[in-house]
């Protein structure tokens, strides 16, 4: 899809890690690599006539939106227009008001169901597909970077301490943490803190990982070393890949697609050449306009 | 009257017993009510139907209601229907559920302290609820409350003199029956005073020390 190039790379220790893993399976996913996403099967994310209010406020409105696997898609759009609260209904921190959410052929959200869905075993099931790493990173300030890893699949998934330890040695590895594993959050700075968190995330190995703003609580010297993970994962992995952003650039860069939201629908959607340089839709127009400006 | 020093000498081991069991009343009292008020903090925070409530209300009857009625219900009234213990059990459960109450209010702020993210963030990784309580929230939530358990842990070993009134033979109680006894109160009194503070001052010395050491970082 993209070629692995980046001589940033290599200042993280991403490039030696993936590349030397060869073509076999991938390091992150567990899943084969190589291939181009496989649509046979029908989108992994959708969003069936979802609305979200607020009291009088309609944040999500009637929203159709189909994610397919292995697809890396960037949300854009204006602040409040419901970008995050996509992905916190994928999450399930939100609950829809209206609709259906399936993911991965099973339902996440159901609100004809009523009250029962909510922490449903099929819910919780489905749930355990889904990663987020989130704007304010998140972690668990008590613990080491290791033990934030090693949590969940430990006590998620059942896997055995010394395994999940290796992996996220790996993991962190990966990140270009390698030699952090002991470091608790308080140690780090921010760009590391995200990236442990981007590792933590990948340990339960998602099929759909979410990233809202994942640079946006960060000091402009550290963006590069998170934009770096992030675009290395979208390059080697055949993970889908859903993130809200207000890089543009990097955007542009990384994403099989673009949607441009605004007041809760989505006004266009295309690949990125489309959405940045020739937008079918005025809002997306004025909208980069203005982001673009400085 | 004037102080006798040989006289307040030689009832020093008598008093040193009695401020043994008040220590003893207190460590074990704390104990009480640091779970007890953990338990109902969470039970609360579950808001389970019935139980939550009903946890609720009682925590706010205690809290509305004198430690001295409590011990006397429990010492006096309670025997009337077969429930009956010696007086020191009886006197570190009534202060252990008396503290339990102001405690469970403490978690209740230490928990509401956690910030949402991290209950995101257990959610984003499926952690089961029990882990989620004990591993993430409650040891972020119990390092705020440690000083205020430090505060009120000197505040009980004071408040345990109360417990004198239900004949537990604490400190406090030690002191009035030398009084009774010899018809000297000066001595007993004052040194039972003194030796309350000699342990409290040091205390709370120690809690703002660890006030300090927990103190949110910021
Ligand atoms: N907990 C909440 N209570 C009330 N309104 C909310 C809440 N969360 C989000 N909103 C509203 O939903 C709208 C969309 O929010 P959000 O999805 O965060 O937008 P975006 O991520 O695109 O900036 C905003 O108008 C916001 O004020
Ligand atoms: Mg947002």
């Amino acid at each position: 899809m993209h070629p692995n190039n980046d001589p940033a790379l290599s200042d993280i220790g991403l490039a030696e890690t993936v590349l030397s893993g060869g073509p076999r399976t991938d390091r992150i996913t567990g899943m084969p690599t190589g291939s181009a996403p496989i649509v046979a099967g029908g989108p992994i994310v959708a969003f069936d006539n979802v609305s979200k209010n607020w009291g009088d406020n309609q944040v999500l409105k009637a929203l159709n939106f189909n994610v397919n696997p292995g697809e890396k898609v960037s949300i854009i759009g204006p602040s409040g227009s419901g970008k995050t609260t996509i992905l916190r209904i994928l999450m399930t921190l939100e609950s829809p008001t209206e609709g259906q959410v399936n993911v991965d052929g099973d339902v996440l959200w159901d609100v004809k169901l009523g009250d029962k869905i909510r922490e449903s075993k099929v819910m919780r099931a489905t749930r355990r597909k889904i990663g987020m790493v989130f704007q304010g990173f998140n972690l668990f300030p008590h613990m080491t970077a290791l033990e934030n890893i090693i949590e969940a699949p430990v006590h998620v998934l059942g896997m055995n301490k010394a395994e999940a330890r290796d992996r996220a040695a790996e993991l962190l590895q990966l990140v270009g943490l390698g030699t952090h594993m002991n470091h608790t959050p308080p140690q780090l700075s921010g760009g590391q803190q995200q990236r442990v968190a981007i590792a933590r995330a990948l340990a339960m190995r998602p099929k759909v990982l979410l990233f809202d703003e994942p640079t946006s609580a960060l000091d402009p010297e550290l963006i590069g070393e998170v934009l770096n993970v992030i675009r290395n994962l979208a390059n080697s992995t055949d993970m889908t890949m859903l993130m809200v952003t207000h890089e543009m650039r990097f955007a542009e860069e990384i994403s099989d697609r673009v949607v441009m939201f605004d007041h809760g629908s989505a006004v266009e959607s295309g690949p990125p050449e489309q959405i940045f340089k020739n937008p079918q839709e005025e809002r997306t127009r004025a909208f980069l306009q203005a982001v673009l400006k400085h | 009257m004037i102080w006798d020093n040989a006289f307040a000498i030689s009832i020093i081991p008598m008093l040193l017993k009695g401020l043994w069991v008040t220590i003893q009343l207190t460590l074990l009292g704390t104990l009480i009510a640091a779970v007890l008020g953990l338990v109902a903090a969470v039970i609360r925070r579950l808001q389970i139907p019935v139980v939550s409530p009903a946890v609720s209300f009682i925590v706010i009857f205690i809290r509305g209601t004198p430690l001295l009625i409590q011990a006397y219900v429990a010492f006096f009234v309670l025997p009337i229907y077969g429930i009956s213990f010696n007086a020191f059990t009886t006197g570190v459960v009534i202060i252990g559920i008396n503290y339990s109450a102001y405690m469970a209010e403490v978690y209740r702020s230490g928990i509401q302290g956690v910030p949402n993210g991290q209950w995101e963030a257990a959610t984003a990784l499926s952690l089961p609820a029990t882990r989620v309580w004990f591993r993430i929230i409650l040891p972020q939530a119990v390092r705020t409350v440690i000083p205020m358990l430090g505060n009120y842990l000197i505040q009980m070993f004071k408040d345990s003199a109360v417990l004198s009134a239900i004949t537990v033979v604490e400190l406090m109680a030690t002191a009035q029956s030398i009084g009774t006894s010899t018809y000297r109160y000066l001595e007993p009194l004052t040194m039972a005073g003194a030796l309350f503070f000699l342990v409290s001052y040091p205390a709370s010395r120690l809690v703002n020390k660890l006030e300090r050491r927990y103190a949110p970082k910021q």
